[in-house]
């Protein structure tokens, strides 16, 4: 058998209190995909960043290619022919794609040499791999499947042998995830080596050759993908039984409670982000709307929620018209009964250096409950939060911690807590269980579920195409800013993302 | 109403008047693309005005003097750079004190050095930077047009005008032909992008706070023993926030920050000229207002009014890796 790839022998880690990686063993042959999974804060990104040099490992050494070598910075990773195309690119918005590859390998002290190099090696590796990518353009025109390209071609024009992915596939649409995969089996027929970290587990099965489980971190199993199974993988992941699947009934939907009818929407340049929408949800379903993270979405659910102004249309909300034109009024439509959950938790959802209780009642202060007087009354913002805590089981369950603290998943679970428990009739949701781990997920879910089969409606908005698929009851798909079809929760994944891709109804009949 | 004499001096105190504020915006220039802000253009210039005055004042050498100048503001930046490069502090609050320090600073020192309430010794002789007349200045000052704009304006400058102008296509070059420019644009955008590309964030900003002091020395230099004949207390008068309005009015970008630079430099010239003045249908403007044009000028552009300012987008954030 060749050497391996890369060897991890016993690498440790600590950060202060937190022990992020245990003893990690891992050995990943060379020309093979071999996926890393594991839930938020199992030391996942801690470790790849170990082998591309951000952090020195406490103990423990990296062999590449059977020699050991010392990784003190990206540089030293470089050397030793590693890549890494990090979860948040790590690319210069305003600068060109060649003027991307060529940072920090220049070559020379004068630029025109080097730029020169990269046409030429951009050429070739669009010849070899059919990664085509325009190299004078700015990268902040591109769309994100092509930023992602040019932090793949950066490594490769590095001369990286082993190529570290993180989570991937989290921003593209499934058309440009079905590109990169088939991209990483080419580098892999040419014998690279392809690490993938994601917590997607059928993309693991779709590609990867080997499959690590992490958990609180430890390496906890490896095992040949083909030999396992989806919920074998869940299971070690979480350390216990997992239900993959959402659990629930036949919807018995009611009166629609909010309507909308032809609402266009503007964003601030002027450009119509939701183009002549009209839909109903009714007492009792889940409408999920499925479409790419920028078609829309955002500024639906931004616009129903009072938080940006209509250009045109009307909103009907639990009997009550919403007239477009005028300023729009969270408050208000919260007073009417309807609650939202944003989609970005960091800057919408939640104040990071705030106390936990007092996240609890944002958006809510000015009820009497938590009213002395002309002052809050901390007192009760405590009982209330740790009521919460105690329902949503936040962890660790301290309401006088700051926000910042908790992890993402116990975050996503604060506002949660505080929009659900308000019993509003309307509920407004955008990604869920973004970057919220798998325990976390179930447990959001079987909420959601709750609240539809108490009689709510449910408006979902998420990028993610299992979780629209899993709890919808309807599906509405957004494309550029229009409804582009309506599909049952049996619609096929290539259908729906057909129609995501903005392939109209006959052509995806066809 | 106005004969080409009197507009050509109009024009020549212009440059005169832009040279410091081009020496300080392309120094906030270097240190604000690496994502430095630098409000302490200001304090930079004024304590390399005085150390430079100083100098020349005891050695009688101007070159000595711009040396001086030079070692005093990359000091200065260096106190900068340690705040909020390495100890990752407010760059506003390192800015404004090191302002402070500088204003209450040139005038004890000056005083204990001097005794002339602050003043540095008037200047004379091998102590001040002189005319440099290009060559044929003479020989076409008589043709019509030409002539005087040449040996008028072009020529009897302080050579430390021509070094200034000269510094935008050298900064220009820099910026987008050399690694070192590349490096820079890119670390005051995303420095995570650099550092992950395995180059030295914090060496990279020093750099571009040092380059930024040697530049404020020469503006300041220029101040004191170039434009006037000694140090006199707070002589810089708000020229490093002007300065700072043309690196903002001009994007960051150094041919038009020379642009907004001469901008500038034009409403102070003429703000010096319009005093008692009538212009017809007007009537007399105040100095104050023309004075206080380039700091509206820059409030409407923040604004909006006027195009739109991008900043580096990393500016003013001290780099922490990220877990």
């Amino acid at each position: 058998m060749a050497e391996p790839a890369i060897e991890l022998i016993g690498i440790d880690k600590r950060f202060g209190a937190v022990h992020a990686n245990r003893s990690i063993d891992l050995t990943v042959e060379r020309g093979t995909i071999h996926g890393i999974v594991g839930e938020n804060g199992a030391g996942k990104s801690t470790l790849m960043s170990i082998i591309y040099g951000f952090y020195q490992a406490d103990a423990g050494e990296i062999r590449v290619a059977g020699r050991k070598v010392e990784i003190a910075d990206p540089n030293a990773a470089i050397a030793a022919g590693i890549g890494m195309v990090h979860q948040h690119f790590m690319l210069v918005h305003n600068l060109t794609v060649v003027e991307n590859v060529m940072l920090g390998a220049e070559r020379s002290p004068l630029l025109s040499s080097g730029i020169a190099k990269v046409r030429g090696e951009l050429r070739r590796l669009e010849e070899d791999h059919g990664l085509e990518v325009d190299p004078d353009a700015v990268i902040e025109d591109l769309p994100v499947g092509l930023q992602q390209r040019v932090e793949i071609l950066k490594s490769l024009y590095r001369g990286a042998e082993i190529l570290i992915l993180d989570e991937p596939t989290g921003v593209l649409t499934p058309s440009e995830a079905d590109h990169l995969f088939e991209v990483l089996k080419q580098l892999r027929a040419e014998g690279k080596t392809i690490i993938l970290i994601t917590h997607k587990l059928r993309e693991i099965m779709a590609i990867t050759d080997t499959v690590s489980v992490m958990r609180r971190g430890e390496m906890v199993a490896t095992t040949k993908t083909a030999e396992t199974s989806v919920a074998e993988l869940a299971e070690l992941m979480v350390g216990r039984r997992v239900l993959l699947t959402v659990d629930k009934g036949a919807a018995t939907p009611g009166d629609p409670l909010l309507t909308v009818k032809h609402l266009t929407v503007k964003d601030s340049r002027g450009v119509t982000m939701v183009d002549d929408v009209s839909f109903s949800v009714r007492a009792g379903e889940i409408v999920g709307i499925a479409g790419v993270a920028g078609n829309g979405q955002s500024e639906l659910l931004e616009t129903l929620s009072g938080i940006r102004k209509a250009k045109a249309g009307l909103i009907v909300l639990n009997g009550r018209e919403i007239d477009p034109a005028r300023e729009a009024d969270p408050a208000e439509i919260r007073r009417i009964g309807c609650a939202h959950v944003p989609e970005d938790r960091h800057s919408m959802g939640l104040v990071l250096p705030f106390e936990e209780n007092e996240n609890a009642i944002l958006g809510y202060q000015s009820d009497p409950r938590f009213q002395k007087g002309p002052l809050l009354d901390p007192g009760a913002m405590r009982r209330d939060a740790l009521e919460k805590i105690e329902a949503y089981d936040i962890r660790p369950a301290d309401c006088r911690l700051k926000t910042a603290s908790f992890s993402g998943g116990n975050q996503q679970k604060i506002v949660l807590a505080r929009e659900m428990e308000r019993d509003p009739d309307v509920l407004l949701i955008g990604q869920p269980t973004r970057g919220v781990d798998v325990g976390a997920i179930e447990f959001i879910h079987k909420r959601i579920v709750a609240m539809r089969d108490a009689g709510k409606a449910i408006l979902l908005v998420s990028v993610e195409l299992d979780e629209i698929r899993a709890l919808s009851d309807r599906i509405l798909v957004m494309f550029a800013g229009k409804l582009v079809g309506e599909r049952g929760p049996e619609a096929s994944e290539g259908e729906l993302g057909l129609l995501m891709a903005g392939i109209d109804e006959k052509e995806a009949a066809e | 109403m106005m004969d080409l004499s009197s507009f050509l001096d109009l024009i020549d105190s212009t440059i005169r008047l832009s040279t410091p504020l081009l020496f300080a915006a392309l120094a906030g220039l270097y240190s604000e693309r690496s994502g430095i802000f630098d409000i302490s253009l200001e304090g930079k210039m004024l304590i390399a005005a005085f150390a430079s005055a100083s100098a020349a004042a005891v050695w009688g050498s101007v070159m000595l003097g711009l040396c001086f100048g030079i070692l005093a503001a990359v000091a200065f930046s260096l106190i900068h750079g340690l705040a909020s490069i390495t100890y990752r502090g407010n760059q506003i609050v390192s800015g404004v004190a090191i302002n402070f320090i500088a204003a209450g600073l040139t005038i004890i020192l000056g005083q204990s050095w001097f005794g002339q309430g602050g003043r540095t010794p008037s200047l004379f002789g091998g102590g001040r930077f002189t005319a440099v007349e290009l060559p044929f200045a003479d020989a076409v000052r008589d043709v019509p047009v030409i002539g005087p704009i040449y040996s008028g304006v072009l020529s009897g400058q302080t050579p430390l005008v021509y070094v200034a102008f000269l510094m935008v296509p050298l900064t220009w070059w820099v910026l987008f032909r050399t690694r070192f420019g590349l490096r820079l644009r890119a670390v005051g955008e995303n420095p995570a992008a650099v550092d992950t590309a395995g180059i030295s964030v914090t060496w990279l900003r020093y750099r571009a706070v040092i380059i930024c002091g040697v530049l404020t020395g020469f503006a300041g230099a220029y101040l004191s023993t170039g434009q006037a004949a000694g140090f006199t207390r707070d002589m810089t008068a708000g020229k490093g926030y002007i300065a700072l309005a043309a690196l903002i009015f001009a994007n960051w970008k150094p041919v038009p920050v020379m642009f907004a630079c001469l901008l500038f430099g034009f409403l102070d010239a003429v703000s010096i000229r319009i005093e008692g003045v009538d212009l017809p249908l007007i009537g007399q403007v105040s100095v104050q207002f023309v004075s206080a044009l380039p700091y509206i000028l820059t409030v409407v552009l923040l604004a909006g009014f006027v195009g739109k300012a991008t900043p580096p987008k990393a500016g003013g954030v001290p780099y922490v890796k990220e877990r």
